[in-house]
């Protein structure tokens, strides 16, 4: 019986906390859309001039006129916002001037393939970073432990596209083991495309993020286990005999599993910046690239588009971290609202 | 347990430098060699970057250390020009974010309850966004050019040293003497002037030297993307961007030196505020 009302209970915080979640991210994209459309209606670049381009000696400025009159530019400011908000709300986020399709399509199409790539080089990073810090801060002051921070701090100023081309020149120019871009091969019908064709082109992409992402996790479990080592707990189980990384995994891996995984999910940020860069260097299909044409273009649908989409992605790797603190970590689920 | 020390085991005497001293040391090391760079970088003239057909694609020489590209310009001064384009953009942005996070922090922690709120939000809501989306939409409001960039580092890179800053004023605030202060009749202006300001000017100095790097990178990646300057202009992401074209030739060089040549910049500016840092703060003194 009390266990049931406790679970009762339990299901009510935790409804409550998420409820404040969900509040939180509408207004979130709420001040994002108003900031990035306010911005963008301030920038100096003609919508119409960017969507005519390269055509425009053949475009008449009567022309011009009703393309600005058909997409309602001659409209206050607030009267578009609202147009554009009342439509994404009814999941109409335009048309890309880019690929003329609907920017809904473009991003799930595109995101697609940025999520392989992501989350192979997330979950690489996330375990190889892991016991590189694990391996650092058990040899603490030796060479294992030289090498990898000095790694850890030399990719740290490294920008993830030159670790991509240096990948291109070696693996696949000198070698010639990897194809040089894309997601598929060249000139092969989209059905023939096998799934080991799409792995041969993802290796090269997902080492490139990986090795940058590895930085970080690796660092800060190094920190975490040197503090967790140098406690008295450790320090008596030092005096029972126990050694090595029997005595890591022991009373070590527990303390500090929990903010790595964490620390881990609230890297998506970086994540996807590094998505963005090392997708340019192989001409990978993603929803970086699509930003950086999006940019270039002036394609300001897809642009707001992106921003919306790559700030919900952020919110659901920051809500995830908050909810495994809270379910997870018993001090929290005692402690209230930490 | 007792333990056993060998003989030699105390080695303090016969080694020649203590922390503190070595740190200086590295400090003034790695400012002397961002110096030279920067005056490298100044003595180049326009004159070595013209471009010299009958010298186009030569591999590294003694004469042209990092090589020519396809249009006979010579790698090294180009190297060297985009890093100072690259310094001087890190230079701007880094100062504009660090006075950026003082104004916020500072106005955060004095400033009464609703006004820090505003600026966690405000914090919050300028870490949602990967900080390469937001440099990209910048660059492209703004229209391109150096202004874009230094405006899209600014708006990126201070909220994260704000929060800093903020936790550490919130924390002198807290004071006796500040409270003593407060109950004398200073106005908050005062004590944000004269009590909390001083405080910190460390981390101040030692937030924008670890800003640098961030931002130094951060003009490379969007200089790289196509985003910032035109094609002609010598900066470290252009170089690179370049490079790709010619690299499925053999033209390695276009790509590595450059490349290396950044990171050795990124890298001295942060051992820089790094041992700063150290140097700065007693708690971390003994590292």
């Amino acid at each position: 019986m009390a266990g049931g009302s406790r679970l009762r209970r339990n299901l009510m915080v935790y409804g409550k906390w998420f409820a404040m979640k969900l509040i939180r991210l509408c207004t979130l994209l709420l001040a994002l859309s108003i900031v990035s459309f306010c911005l963008i209606s301030l920038s100096p670049i003609d919508p119409v001039q960017a969507y005519i381009g390269a055509d425009a000696m053949r475009v008449s400025p009567e022309q011009r006129q009703e393309i600005a009159a058909y997409w309602g530019l001659d409209d206050p400011p607030v009267m578009r916002y609202l147009h554009w908000a009342s439509a994404i709300l009814r999941g109409d986020m335009g048309t890309s001037m880019l690929y003329r399709t609907p920017v809904a399509d473009v991003i799930g199409e595109r995101f697609l393939h940025s999520a392989a790539l992501m989350a192979v080089a997330w979950l690489a990073s996330g375990v190889i970073g892991l016991a590189l810090g694990i391996v650092a801060a058990a040899h603490k002051g030796r060479w294992p432990d030289r090498l990898i921070t000095w790694y850890c701090y030399t990719i740290a100023s490294t920008p993830a596209f030159w670790i991509g081309l240096v990948l291109l020149v070696v693996f696949a120019v000198w070698l010639g083991w990897f194809p040089v871009g894309l997601a598929v091969p060249a000139g092969v019908l989209a059905a023939e495309v096998t799934l080991l064709d799409r792995i041969h082109h993802l290796i090269l992409p997902a080492l490139t993020l990986a090795m940058v992402s590895i930085a970080p996790i690796a660092l800060h479990t190094r920190e975490k286990l040197l503090a967790v080592l140098s406690s008295d707990h450790v320090l008596y189980a030092r005096a029972r005999g126990e050694k090595g990384y029997a005595l890591i995994m022991r009373h070590g891996l527990r303390n500090i599993l929990l903010p790595a995984i964490t620390l881990q999910f609230t890297s998506f940020s970086e994540l996807f910046g590094g998505a963005v860069l090392t997708e340019q260097v192989f001409s990978y299909p993603g929803l970086g690239q699509a930003t950086v044409a999006a940019g270039l273009g002036g394609d300001v649908p897809l642009l707001m588009g992106i921003v919306l989409c790559s700030a919900l992605f952020v919110f659901t790797g920051n809500l995830i971290a908050d909810a495994l603190y809270k379910l997870v970590d018993p001090r929290m689920r005692k402690g209230g609202d930490g | 347990m007792r333990r056993s020390i060998p003989p030699g085991a105390d080695r303090s005497r016969n080694r020649p430098l203590n922390l503190r001293r070595s740190t200086l040391l590295i400090i003034a090391g790695t400012a002397l060699m961002l110096l030279a760079i920067l005056i490298i970088g100044l003595l180049i003239d326009e004159q070595s970057l013209v471009t010299q057909p009958q010298l186009r694609n030569q591999a590294p020489s003694p004469s042209h250390w990092f090589g020519t590209d396809w249009l006979g310009r010579d790698m090294f001064a180009r190297t060297m020009k985009g890093l100072l384009l690259s310094i001087r953009v890190g230079l701007f942005g880094a100062v504009a974010s660090t006075l950026l996070a003082l104004t916020f922090g500072l106005l955060a922690a004095t400033g009464g309850k609703r006004v820090d709120r505003f600026i966690s939000w405000l914090i919050d809501l300028f870490l949602s966004v990967p900080h390469l989306v937001t440099l990209i939409m910048i660059a492209y409001i703004s229209g391109g050019g150096l202004r874009g960039i230094v405006i899209g580092i600014a708006l990126t890179h201070w909220p994260s040293l704000a929060r800093v800053l903020r936790a550490e004023a919130m924390q002198i605030r807290q004071a006796e003497y500040v409270r003593i202060s407060e109950r004398f009749g200073k106005s908050r202006f005062w004590i944000a002037r004269h009590h909390v300001l001083p405080h910190l000017l460390p981390q101040l100095m030692v937030g924008f030297l670890l800003l640098f790097p961030h931002a130094i990178l951060h003009e490379a990646a969007i200089t790289f993307l196509g985003l910032g300057l035109s094609p002609h202009q010598p900066a470290i992401g252009i170089i690179l961007n370049e490079s790709m074209r010619y690299l499925s030739t053999g033209m390695w060089w276009l790509a590595i030196f450059p490349g290396i040549s950044l990171i050795i910049v990124v890298r001295l500016f942060g051992m820089l505020g790094e041992r700063l840092g150290m140097l700065l703060d007693p708690r971390r003194a003994h590292e």
